[in-house]
Order: structure tokens, then sequence, then C-alpha cells
């Protein structure tokens, strides 16, 4: 029975291969058909799991601050979202007059895709992975960093002052913070020796990242948040400065793309985080890939608790603290990684 | 070198973070604010020109919306304006519960500044907490005169109503709880690096300038000078109680907000107080029932607003009505050195400038 749960959806991959090869289509096809397929159901996890995740959001902000939260609709309001989702597909879909047409159009839809595109690399559970590339960590940077793009493009094609400031402001600060998270990457990719995300989570295997790499774990976490725009560091957003910043014009189904896309990419980098750190899938008793939602949900929940605790923090600060803090400490993390492995290596071979 | 070009934008009137209605016109270079004029009169009312077609007991409602948030100490100014210029004496026990509200006001205004402070810079949470307690003192409001926001419970010549009886072990357990609440307040605000980083050394106001524009109040105080009407002048009761006045030494956005959470303190020092030191007896004195001031009296009078020196002016020409009444609002001077500790800082500062500056725009516009 274990084993049964435990392989459900690999299971039910091959019975789809089986099933099509069924109809006549040869093995290369079905395969493709296949990815296909998988996409979609990301695509599909990814928009339930985030109407799960923005209620979350809500309730846990909710108990931090002493208030219930959304509790009309459905069960503990759990239907709040659906809701919200709803009243903004049907809200009227304004693009000011003086805005880049096809530019302001396009970035909400760039952002959402880039941040779907992420899934793709991320092993959900044992085998379970879209495409097991073999530089699949650094696939994962190149891909996340260019929602930098999508947030310029909207925030320049709006024609507003305050998108073009909460747009420079992002450009300023995803630049800044892709440097350290990736050094803080590479202290893993150090011990692991593959950027290979499975055989990441293989190494992973009597011990977690996150106990040989501590400092690593912290400065990803912290040049994460400031990658994902989430606060402390919601430069380009900071409603209270500039009103919505980049999102400003932004109404309708077009702002929830953004607004999704954030989540989509909040959920892609704790699943990273886990992956990375916490040992991906591995864990005892239960299945591989029920493993990997807790893990991601405990890294979503600090995230969360961070982000409701602590103020804005300031535009020069966060640049210098990324140049002067960030930078030198992942740097000095990976020479110290280096000789903890010769020495390793030393007395071990 | 770049051609870079300097942007204006307009900081409200509609902006999340305009405290209801100011329009901050900022000159950006980049993120650097070149300058910030504040542009005010989008909450005008023309209250002071109302108040020479209503009768001195009429105008008392319309004082409780200038600074909606300290409603009791706008109306105390006003009632006690009035009592000197037709030289009305109020009963002790009117007076204690005066300084009662006004106080618990003070506390309640403060509250407010700092949660706005807080989400102002990102710290939704701070607001949220500042705001729980604030509801405990808005409940006593309501206990006393039914009113939660514009309370206009005191007359001239008193106050409406006596305290009611559930009033005292509300007041006395919000006190109890007081100290809790600034311990909370330390460590989820004042104690976070951010929130020092974003205030210490921001929108500093020397002392000279300080008084050269006639700042006034907790603002005044953070530059240094301890100048507090309630020790300075005193009026009503407030020679009777013993307080300290908080001062800071830098003149920054820190030691504004600072100087707020100290005075909390007093305050609840102050109530305490009066608690004790309240006789029995009546709350409002024989008052005709037309007031009628002698022709050509004026007179100026002014109290420790919680923003400030909040002076009334009155003329009378012998009639039912003032012929001239004119109010020194201190958010509105306040509101004047923005564009000179704005300068040369970042946009995230002038936000944080508004917000400890702590104007209160339905007392800046009139």
């Amino acid at each position: 029975m274990m084993q049964k749960i435990e392989t459900l959806f690999v299971d039910l991959a091959d019975w789809f291969i089986t099933w099509l090869q069924g109809w006549g289509i040869p093995l290369a096809w079905a395969d493709a058909i296949l990815v296909v397929v998988q996409f979609l159901c990301i695509v599909a996890i990814v928009l339930f799991n985030i109407t799960i995740l923005v209620w979350l959001e809500r309730k846990v902000s909710g108990f931090i601050q002493e208030r219930p939260g959304p509790n009309r609709l459905g069960p503990f309001g759990i239907l709040q979202t659906i809701a919200d989702a709803l009243k903004l597909l049907t809200k009227e879909d304004i693009i000011p007059s003086k805005t880049d047409r096809w530019i302001f159009r396009t970035a909400p839809i760039l952002f959402m895709t880039i941040s779907v595109m992420l899934y793709i690399v991320l092993p959900f559970g044992k085998d379970m992975q879209v495409v097991d590339l073999n530089v699949g960590l650094f696939f994962f940077i190149s891909v996340g960093s260019l929602s930098t793009i999508a947030i310029l493009m909207g925030g320049w094609s709006s024609n507003n002052k305050w998108s073009l400031i909460g747009a420079m402001r992002s450009v300023a600060q995803m630049i800044s913070y892709e440097i350290p998270l990736a050094l803080s990457l590479i202290g893993v990719v150090m011990i692991a020796g593959s950027l290979r995300l499975s055989d990441i989570v293989a190494a992973q295997d009597n011990i977690w990242f996150i106990i040989l790499q501590p400092i690593a774990f912290l400065t990803y976490f912290i040049a994460a948040t400031a990658e994902l725009n989430r606060g402390p560091f919601d430069m380009p957003e900071a409603e209270q400065e500039l009103t919505a910043g980049a999102y400003t014009e932004y109404t309708g189904m077009r702002y929830a793309l953004f607004f999704l896309a954030e989540y989509t990419n909040l959920v892609a980098v704790s699943a990273l985080a886990s992956t990375v750190f916490l040992g991906g899938w591995q864990g005892p008793w239960l299945p591989s890939w029920m493993w990997i939602i807790i893990k991601t949900y405990i890294v979503l929940l600090v995230f969360m608790w961070v982000k409701w605790t602590f103020p804005r923090i300031r535009m020069d600060h966060l640049m210098s603290f990324s140049w002067k803090v960030l930078i030198p400490v992942t740097l000095v993390n990976i020479v110290a990684t280096g000789f903890g492995l010769y020495i390793f290596k030393g007395i071990g071979g | 070198m770049l051609q870079t070009e300097q942007l204006t934008i307009n900081i409200g009137p509609q902006h999340p973070s305009a405290h209801g209605g100011l329009h901050v016109e900022a000159v950006l270079d980049g993120e650097i604010v070149v300058d910030a004029i504040p542009h005010l009169g989008y909450v005008h009312r023309s209250v002071e020109k109302i108040a020479e077609s209503r009768t001195y007991a009429h105008y008392v409602p319309y004082t409780a919306r200038f600074d909606y948030l300290a409603t009791h100490l706008s109306v105390m100014g006003y009632v006690q304006t009035v009592e000197k210029l037709a030289g009305i004496e109020i009963p002790e026990r009117a007076e204690y519960i005066r300084v009662i509200m006004g106080e618990l006001s003070r506390i309640a205004s403060h509250q407010l500044c700092i949660g706005s402070m807080a989400i102002d810079i990102g710290a939704t949470t701070g607001l949220l907490y500042c705001m729980r307690d604030r509801e405990r003192i808005m409940d006593m409001f309501e206990m006393t005169s039914g009113q939660r926001l514009l309370a206009a419970y005191m007359r001239i010549g008193g106050i409406a109503e006596d305290l009611p009886e559930e009033f005292f072990p509300a007041v006395r357990s919000f006190l109890q709880d007081l100290p809790a609440m600034i311990k909370e307040y330390d460590g989820l605000l004042f104690g976070n690096e951010i929130l020092q980083a974003r205030l210490k050394g921001i929108g500093k106001l020397s002392a000279e300038d300080a008084i050269a524009y006639g700042v006034t109040g907790p603002n005044l105080r953070a530059c240094g000078v301890d100048y507090d009407i309630r020790k300075a002048e005193p009026y009503s009761i407030y020679d009777r109680f013993d307080f300290q006045v908080p001062v800071g030494s830098n003149g920054d956005a820190w030691d504004r907000v600072v100087v707020r959470k100290e005075e909390i303190i007093q305050s609840a020092r102050i109530i305490e107080q009066a608690l004790e030191q309240m006789p029995e007896g009546e709350v409002r004195a024989k008052v005709p029932r037309v007031l009628k001031p002698e022709k050509g009296s004026e007179v100026y009078h002014r109290i420790e607003s919680a923003k400030g020196e909040l002076g009334y002016y009155i003329v009378s020409d012998g009639g039912e009505k003032p012929y001239r009444l004119h109010v020194r609002a201190p958010s509105f001077v306040n509101l004047m050195v923005l564009p000179l500790i704005s300068k040369g800082g970042l946009i995230q500062d002038i936000i944080v400038n508004i917000a400890t500056l702590d104007p209160v725009l339905g007392e800046a516009d009139r």
C-alpha cells in the first residue's frame, strides 16, 4: 500500500504512456505529449496551491496581528481567495491611454510564464521531475532572474512616475541580490559535486545541507526574500511609498497575474530551499512527494513570519547590505567550504 | 556625463501615506529629494467662518472635528477659551474629568502616530497592535459620551454628564496594562534594527529652526527644547500633577517618535493622579442659556494638544455669536518644516517625515 502511494504519480505517468501507445502513438511522441501534460499539471498545481497560499498568508498575518483574518466564506474563510480571483477576473480591464500597449500587455504574461518555468527542474518526489537537467540549479537561477525584465517592462510601459521608480528599484535590487543568491548555492554545489538537482538531493542522503552549510542557508534565505520582492525587501511594490510601484496602473486579471506570479515564485524558491538545504523529498514514513510539500510549506511559513514582522528596509541600506555584507559573507563561506572539502578529502582519501 | 532630468511627483492627495488629504509636491533627482512642498486645502471646510454664524454653545461639536484623533483636547481648548472670555468658573470635578479625557485622547493620538509611522515604513503589524490598544480608549469614550471618535463631551461650563460607573474599572485596567503595551511596542518596533535605521538621523530639525518656524509639541521637544504649555503656563489644574516632560536631543524622526512614546507613559501618570484626587460634586456650572460676552472683549487661550500648541482666539461684539474666531493649529505650523527636513533625503524619508511630524489634516485645513 505504502509503495503504491509512494509511486502514485510515477505509475500514473507510466500508465498514461502505455495508454497512448495503445492508440498506436510511437514512444517518442508519447513522451512529448507527457511533457505537455506534465506542464499543464504544474500550472494546475501552481494555481491550486496559490489559492491555498493566499488564504494561508491572510490567516497567518491575521494570527500575527491578533485578528481573525478571512472567516466568512466557507469553513475558515477558505473560499475567500476564489471569490477574490473571480472578482479580479470580472473587473474592467483598463489600459491607460499613453501606455506602450504591447509591452504593457506582455509583461504580466511573461512574468507568469517565467515563474511557471521554474517548476520544470524541481524534483517533486522520487523520480518525479519534468526535466532532470544536468544544470538544473543554474537553470533555476538564470530563469528566475528574468522576472526582473517583466517588472521593468510593466513599470516602464505604464508611463507612470511611480511605476518607473518601482521598476528602477526592482532592477537595482534584483541585480544586487542575484549575486549573493547564486554564491550562496555554490557551497552546496561544491559538496554535492553537481548542478543536477536530483544529485543534490541524493547527496543529502546522510546529512542535510542546512547542517553543513548553515550560513549559506541564511544568505540564500535573505537574498531570496529580496529576489521575491517580499517584505522587508518589497521595494518595487512599496505600497506606502510608491502606491503599488510597478503595478500601479494594472487592473483586473493583469494585476492578478503579477500577484499570482509573485506567489508562484515564492513557492518555487521555497521548494528550491527545501530541495537544496532540507534534504529534498527524502524523509521517513511518508511518501516522498508529501515530504517536499511539508518542507516547502515550512519554509513558506518562515517567509510569511518574516514579512509580517519586519518594517521595510531603506533602498540605500538594501544595496549596501547586499554588497557590503551578503556578498563578502557568501564568498568567505565558499572559501571555507573549499578548505573544509580539501581537509575532509585529505583525511578520507 | 549622462543627461539626467528631475522628476516631479505628487505624493497625495490620494496616496496610501497621505494622512488624509495631504498633497506633497516632491521634486526628485533619482531617489533623492530636491524639494518637497506641502500643498494644503483639500479638507478645508471654512469652519472658522462658520463660527460667526453659530452661538458659542453650538460651535462645540465643530471643534471636535479639528483634531479628530485627539478630539477631547480640541474641544477642551475651545470651551476653556469661551470660559475665559465669559469669566465662567467650572466645578472641580469637571476639571478633573476634562484632564482625564484629555490625557486619554493624547495617549490615543500618540498610539495612532506610532502605529501609522509603523505602517508607513512597512511594518503592518505595528499598526494593528497600536490600533488594538487605542480601541480600548475609544470604548471608554463611547461609555462617556456615546461617541467614539468625535465625542463632543465637554460643554461650556463643565462637561455633559458625569462619568458612568463602568468607566472607572475600564480606565484602571487600561492603565494597568499600559506598561505591557509599551513593552510590546518596544519589542516589535523600537527594538527593530531596520526601524532604527529608517528613523535615526532622518529629517533632522535643529532647535533654532524649530523655534523659528514655530514648531510646538512633541516635535519641538524632540529637538531638545523643554517646552510644554502644561508646565510653562499651567492651565486647568495641570499644576497639581507631578509629571515629567520627555525631551529628545537630536530632533530626528527617531526622537520624535520616542518622545511620543514617553509622553504616553507620562499621560498615564497624570490620569492615575487625577483619578486619585478627583472630588465628588457637580460637573457643570450654571451658565446662562444664551452666552453674551462683553462687547469688544477678546481672548487668546492656548493648551498643549497632542500635536502642539493649540490656540483659540475669539473676539466678541457683545452678541450671542463670536465676531471672529481663529484657531492656531499646531499641525499646520508643524507641517511647514517638511521641505526643510526632507531636502537631501530619499523619497522614503519624506514618508517617514510626514508620519513622524504627525499632522492631522482636519486641523491643518479648517
